[in-house]
């Protein structure tokens, strides 16, 4: 059956499009991943599927609910985490759960039997008596997420689920969400990362200025982007030998990056021994050198022609995997 | 493909009190695990009796009637309305900060009552602001204030004061709401509240002021909701020379508690609806 079927969905907000009739559909038991950048119009389709927002026009079924037309319904079936940890700094995490479970209609006890489960399962029963105040932010969204699982929902919206946290938490938190997989959990998350959806989602969509621009398997999008690269920084005045260099690597012009040259690593690892050769032999010295995978860069290069970045203030580096 | 179910379901009302008195409840417990909050929700209105009754009362003379020749008596029933009318900017405050920390956007994709949200702030917001006036009659009775018509008719005044600060927490909630971020909820709440709370018979009686000011002043519905508490608490004879009938008082404050709520509390559910769709 399917988890969650959106046809054509279109919501505006004044002048800006934010979805520009999207339409999705995957089955139960799966990771969705949508990856796209800031903007793109991920949050407000995860919106528009939790009930939190109205389209304009379009159709969505959740866990066989028409969320439109019966969005009380569909509120039973869904949890939702949403970008920023929805806890209360003044509750404990226990009692945090514990709220959002009465609020699904368990009675007291189921409440806080079904708490003491979550909080175990996400590793938080230690802190559990503890004011949400004192939790860093990777145990916040751990909260967050034993919040929207206390009502079993039979699909779960995760926007960002690791925007934001330090690198250890999100680990832990990526450990967590295949857990949760393993045990059949239907889950649509958003990410901005491309290795994280590559991690945890069996399938991908790439939304951007509101539209699905492609969707498959990790794999499948890789193969449309072709692999591995590999990137060098030069000083500026290194610039024309070291796009030399490459072409006399690869045969064909360098790609122009943000910071710097790159070419297809057609040969894997060795490509890159051959272009640290030829840049030695030329005498440049590279600022920097990675063979690096296609990160959401690539992917929006290759599907739009435009980088993410160009909508995104976050630097490029961050998002990018160094030498291995 | 897949085919709607479509059981649209509603939620009854044993729904919607079990969902507004687990939000109150939350509320609540949020109040006492801020020690900070409860001290300034309780400090800022004692030392308004205090500043009032020991700087200003003295000069504070002209037109307080004789049977309230004590300052302490004609400033109590003004304090009380005051407090709780300043004590409903919490609703504003709580509502924003909510709606900045996502936790408005969890509630909404819960299975839960809608009104619940609004319901469960106002209320948790009279069950402070009955604790914080419950206190200023503690403090106004160790300075020497004392009710003359007996206790049923005090508790009829204090209650009607804290009707009227919850029916103003829904005229908060919409500013709240349409104006989202809890700073700004400060500053624009206090926009109608100083005009209403300052001019009025809160402090000082109306005959006092100029002419041109009375007719507002005397009319305004805090100096309404003023005047019935003093009508309740102070001797029944103190009364007459202001031309003041306690019957007329007390139907005139029902009316305009009546009058805000049912004015503001549609207003406040369709700025939730707006500020978070």
């Amino acid at each position: 059956m399917s988890a969650v079927t959106a046809t054509d969905i279109v919501k505006t907000f004044g002048d800006v499009t934010a979805l520009d009739g999207v339409s999705l559909q995957f089955e139960e038991g799966i990771v969705y991943g949508l990856l796209g950048p800031n903007g793109a119009g991920k949050t407000t389709l995860i919106r528009v599927l939790a009930t939190l927002l109205k389209p304009d026009s379009g159709s969505a079924v959740v866990a066989g609910i028409d969320v439109v037309a019966d969005p009380v319904g569909a509120r039973h079936k869904i949890g939702l985490a949403g970008q920023s940890a929805a806890v209360d700094e003044f509750l404990t995490g226990q009692e945090n759960v514990e709220m959002v479970g009465r609020l699904y209609n368990l009675s007291k006890g189921e409440a806080k039997r079904r708490a003491d489960e979550v909080l175990e399962r996400i590793h938080l029963k230690e802190a559990a008596d503890r004011n949400v105040g004192t939790y860093s932010g990777g145990m916040r969204r751990r909260l967050d997420l034993a919040a929207s699982m206390v009502g079993r929902p039979e699909v779960l919206f995760l926007d960002e689920p690791t925007t934001g946290i330090d690198p250890g938490s999100r680990l832990d938190l990526w450990d967590l969400i295949e857990d949760l997989v393993a045990e059949g959990t239907t889950l649509l998350l958003t990410s901005q990362y491309l290795d994280e959806a590559d991690r945890l989602a069996d399938r991908i969509g790439v939304i951007d200025n509101g539209k699905l621009i492609a969707e498959g398997t990790s794999d499948e999008l890789k193969s449309r982007l072709g692999g591995d690269v590999v990137e060098i920084h030069v000083e500026e005045a290194d610039r024309q030998g070291a796009a030399a260099a490459l072409r006399t690597v690869s045969g064909e012009e360098p790609t122009i990056e943000r910071l710097g040259l790159s070419i297809p690593a057609v040969r894997g690892s060795r490509t890159l021994t051959e272009v640290v050769r030829e840049l030695d032999a030329q005498d440049i010295e590279p600022k920097d050198i990675a063979l690096r995978k296609p990160t959401l860069d690539d992917v929006f290069l290759t599907l739009t022609g435009h980088m993410a970045e160009d909508q995104v203030s976050k630097p490029a580096s961050s998002d990018r995997q160094g030498a291995r | 493909m897949t085919t709607a179910t479509k059981p649209r379901r509603r939620m009854g009302l044993s729904d919607t009190l079990r969902h507004t008195a687990i939000m109150t409840q939350r509320n609540n417990m949020r109040l006492l695990r801020i020690p900070s909050l409860i001290l300034f929700s309780t400090v800022q209105p004692v030392m308004f009796l205090l500043l009032f009754n020991y700087v200003f009362g003295g000069a504070i003379t002209t037109g307080t009637p004789a049977g309230a020749d004590q300052y302490i008596n004609w400033l109590i029933p003004g304090i009380l309305v005051q407090t709780a009318v300043f004590g409903a900017t919490a609703t504003a405050l709580g509502l924003t900060e909510d709606l900045g920390a996502g936790v408005i956007d969890r509630f909404r994709s819960l299975p839960m009552a809608r009104s619940a949200v609004l319901a469960g702030r106002t209320l948790a917001d009279l069950v402070r602001n009955s604790f914080v006036n419950s206190l200023m009659l503690v403090v106004g009775f160790l300075m020497g204030w004392r009710f003359e018509q007996g206790f049923p008719k005090m508790i009829l005044g204090l209650s009607l004061a804290l009707l009227f600060g919850y029916s103003f927490s829904w005229v908060m909630a919409t500013i709240g709401l349409a104006v989202k971020t809890p700073e700004a909820a400060q500053s624009a709440g206090f926009l109608p509240i100083f005009p209403l709370v300052f001019l009025s018979s809160v402090f000082v009686p109306v005959a006092s002021m100029p002419e041109w000011l009375q007719g507002f002043a005397e009319n305004q519905p805090v100096s309404v909701i003023a005047n019935t508490v003093r009508s309740l608490m102070i001797p029944e004879e103190a009364l007459l020379p202001l031309g003041l009938d306690q019957g007329t008082l007390i139907w005139q404050s029902v009316a305009w508690i009546t009058v805000i709520f049912a004015v503001f509390a549609p207003l406040a559910v369709r700025q939730y609806k707006k500020a978070v769709g």
